[in-house]
């Protein structure tokens, strides 16, 4: 069941700037949905206009099968997190919960019940009497969700949430986030900029770029099926290779430097494409086999359990992903491409072959 | 180490002389009798006077008509600082708030004009004003001595600047909060706005307390005196051989400063935090 649907919703500003040209895609029913993108990319923009803090300039938005369009944002049954938490300084964490309740004029014995039920889930217990200020990041960011919670919206709104904690506590979170959402079943919609809170809090992702949507997919979609090289290079860290090649339509592309590989989709158009490779796709051999590429290795990123080997291939960056138990060969190593993880874009678009 | 300490201490201690010096010797002047200080100048001892300064400034009526004591001038002085603090602080506030939350034509040419009216202080146009007061009918009323003054560009600025830097995710969640501008202003702005009030509160307070021309000329019946016009008053009674009750003049004076100085060290650490930090 769908929950949420953007029509050809679209964004420009009064000075004329275009944020989000029409867009269109639907949310499941307790699906976490994840926005994705670079700054600028139009991300936070749609979500805000799910929120109704931005107007929409064109399109339709329906949430719970109504148009909300010109709702106000109180009254969309949505609750939001923000990027700075947003809480009230002044107010206890039992007010900050509370607040929103009490507008809507629950009752007292109503909103204690909430109030207390989502700060036992948040282990915020005992914290119910102090002010945001006496409190830790974490915990802090925990009220905020406790916001949303008691609320018991239709939609959770997430806004770059994480990205104002430290790496470890980002983590931490990111599995206690998704841990909770599960448990209430609430349809959420989550924005960052960081691709690995996409993939491992996403059951879906929506790829962003210049106000369009480049992908929407699950995040093994998108990371091993990339339509177009923006994903390719936005998903994953390292990102996806990409060598420029040239395709004439014989079964085979051609490299700088007089190497070649066996073309790995045949479109009958040659021209100028891009080669993609995975960094752990690629598997590095001492000796040269037959038909693998020679790999110049300039530089080495130890990190513990990998290691990250940045070097060139047919005269291009190129970066291979090996085990800490593979001995890290000197000079030149060869690479042995496995086809079927190989990739092909086209030059000129970008778009995927 | 301990000799820079001291060094400092001096510093510190050499300022408090200068700033309290004065004082001490106001009031100790105004414990003598007048003829003594007519002919010996200030004071540095204790009088003989005190108590009986004291309590003729405070209860006896005095001035041309002998109508008012100095403890209505002390409560004249109260509502015209209070009324002027508080009105203040809520004109401005309210100001502010349209200015800041609202998108209205010529909201901007709105802020500005207001901004200039820094240039125009009711000293330049203490006429006009009059004149529209005496048409009112509101001269020897409280309402004429407060209310030409209440439209404050310095408070209307300050505030501004502050709601200006309250984070625009706070406004966002309140209308997700369900809270319309009513109720984010009330609930949200002006608790935040806690320590500004109080530091502006302090400026315009003093600032009201210590007013001297606009009262002058708009109160002409003695019962509207305040302490600084009543200190003037004591030391126009200048005529042939009389002495000016010099002693009175001290301790009215003296009771002038009182109040001011309570409310700054009352308010003090949010007038500091009010100016200085923004706990958000």
């Amino acid at each position: 069941m769908k929950q949420v649907t953007l029509t050809n919703i679209s964004k420009t500003y009064p000075n004329g700037v275009t944020a989000v040209h029409p867009t269109s895609f639907d949310i499941e029913k307790g699906e976490f949905l994840v926005l994705v993108g670079p700054s600028g990319c139009g991300k936070s923009t749609i979500l805000r206009m799910i929120a109704g803090l931005e107007p929409i300039t064109s399109g339709d938005l329906d949430i719970a099968g109504k148009r909300v369009n010109d709702v106000e944002p109180a009254l969309r049954d949505i609750a939001m997190v923000f990027q700075n938490y947003a809480l009230y300084p002044h107010m206890t964490v039992y007010n900050n919960m509370a607040y929103g309740l009490r507008n809507r004029g629950t009752s007292k014995t109503e909103i204690d019940k909430a109030v207390r039920d989502a700060a036992a889930m948040l282990n915020l217990g005992e914290f119910l009497d102090r002010k945001p200020s006496q409190l830790s990041g974490g915990q802090r960011q925990r009220v905020a969700m406790g916001r949303a919670i008691v609320r018991n919206p239709a939609l959770f709104l997430f806004d770059e949430p994480l990205s104002n904690l430290d790496a470890k506590l980002r983590g931490q979170m990111r599995i206690e986030i998704r841990a909770l959402q599960r448990r209430l079943g609430v349809t959420s919609v989550y924005v960052t900029h960081d691709q690995v809170e996409a993939m491992t809090m996403a059951d879906r992702i929506v790829v962003l770029n210049a106000g369009r949507i480049e992908q929407i997919g699950t995040p093994s979609e998108i990371y091993h099926q990339p339509q177009s090289t923006f994903v390719a290079s936005f998903m994953g860290a390292p990102p996806m290779n990409l060598i420029d090649a040239d395709y004439r339509g014989n079964g085979r592309v051609y490299l700088k430097g007089g190497l070649d590989l066996p073309a790995p989709v045949e479109t009958g158009r040659p021209g100028a494409v891009k080669i993609g490779i995975r960094p752990e796709s690629a598997r590095m051999v001492e000796i040269e086999t037959d038909g693998a590429l020679p790999f110049a290795i300039d530089h080495v990123e130890e990190l513990g359990a990998i290691r990250l080997l940045h070097g060139k291939v047919a005269d291009q960056p190129f970066t291979v992903h090996t085990s800490h138990e593979q001995p890290v060969p000197q000079g030149t190593a060869w690479l042995d491409l496995k086809t079927s993880a190989v990739l092909m874009f086209d030059g000129a678009t970008g778009a995927r072959l | 180490m301990n000799r820079t300490r001291f060094f400092d201490h001096f510093i510190l201690i050499l300022g408090v002389l200068f700033m309290v010096g004065p004082i001490v010797v106001a009031f100790l002047t105004s414990t003598h009798d007048p003829y003594e200080i007519h002919m010996k100048g200030l004071m540095t001892t204790w009088g003989n006077d005190f108590l009986a300064t004291y309590d003729k400034v405070l209860f006896e009526k005095g001035g041309f008509t002998g109508k008012v004591t100095g403890l209505a001038m002390l409560k004249n002085s109260f509502i015209l600082g209070i009324g002027f603090a508080v009105g203040k602080i809520v004109l401005s506030m309210l100001a502010a708030y349209a200015i800041v939350y609202f998108r209205f034509r010529m909201g901007v040419i709105f802020f500005w004009m207001i901004f200039t009216t820094l240039l125009l202080p009711l000293e330049v146009r203490i006429l006009p004003s009059y004149e529209v007061m005496t048409k009112l009918g509101l001269v020897d009323t409280y309402t004429g001595l407060i209310v030409p003054l209440l439209a404050s560009a310095t408070g209307t600025f300050y505030f501004r600047q502050f709601f200006k830097s309250v984070p625009e995710e706070l406004l966002e969640a309140a209308r997700i909060d369900g809270a319309g501008p009513f109720k984010f202003f009330v609930d949200i702005l002006i608790p935040l706005s806690r320590n500004m009030v109080a530091a502006i509160f302090i400026i315009m307070f003093v600032y009201g307390w210590n007013q001297y021309l606009w009262p002058m000329l708009m109160t002409t019946d003695e019962s509207f005196f305040t302490l600084v016009r009543g200190i003037k008053q004591i030391l126009l009674v200048w005529v042939g051989a009389q002495i000016p009750d010099y002693n009175q003049a001290f301790a009215l004076a003296v009771l002038a400063m009182i109040p001011p100085i309570l409310v700054v060290v009352v308010f003090q650490s949010w007038f500091i935090k009010g100016l200085t930090e923004s706990d958000k």
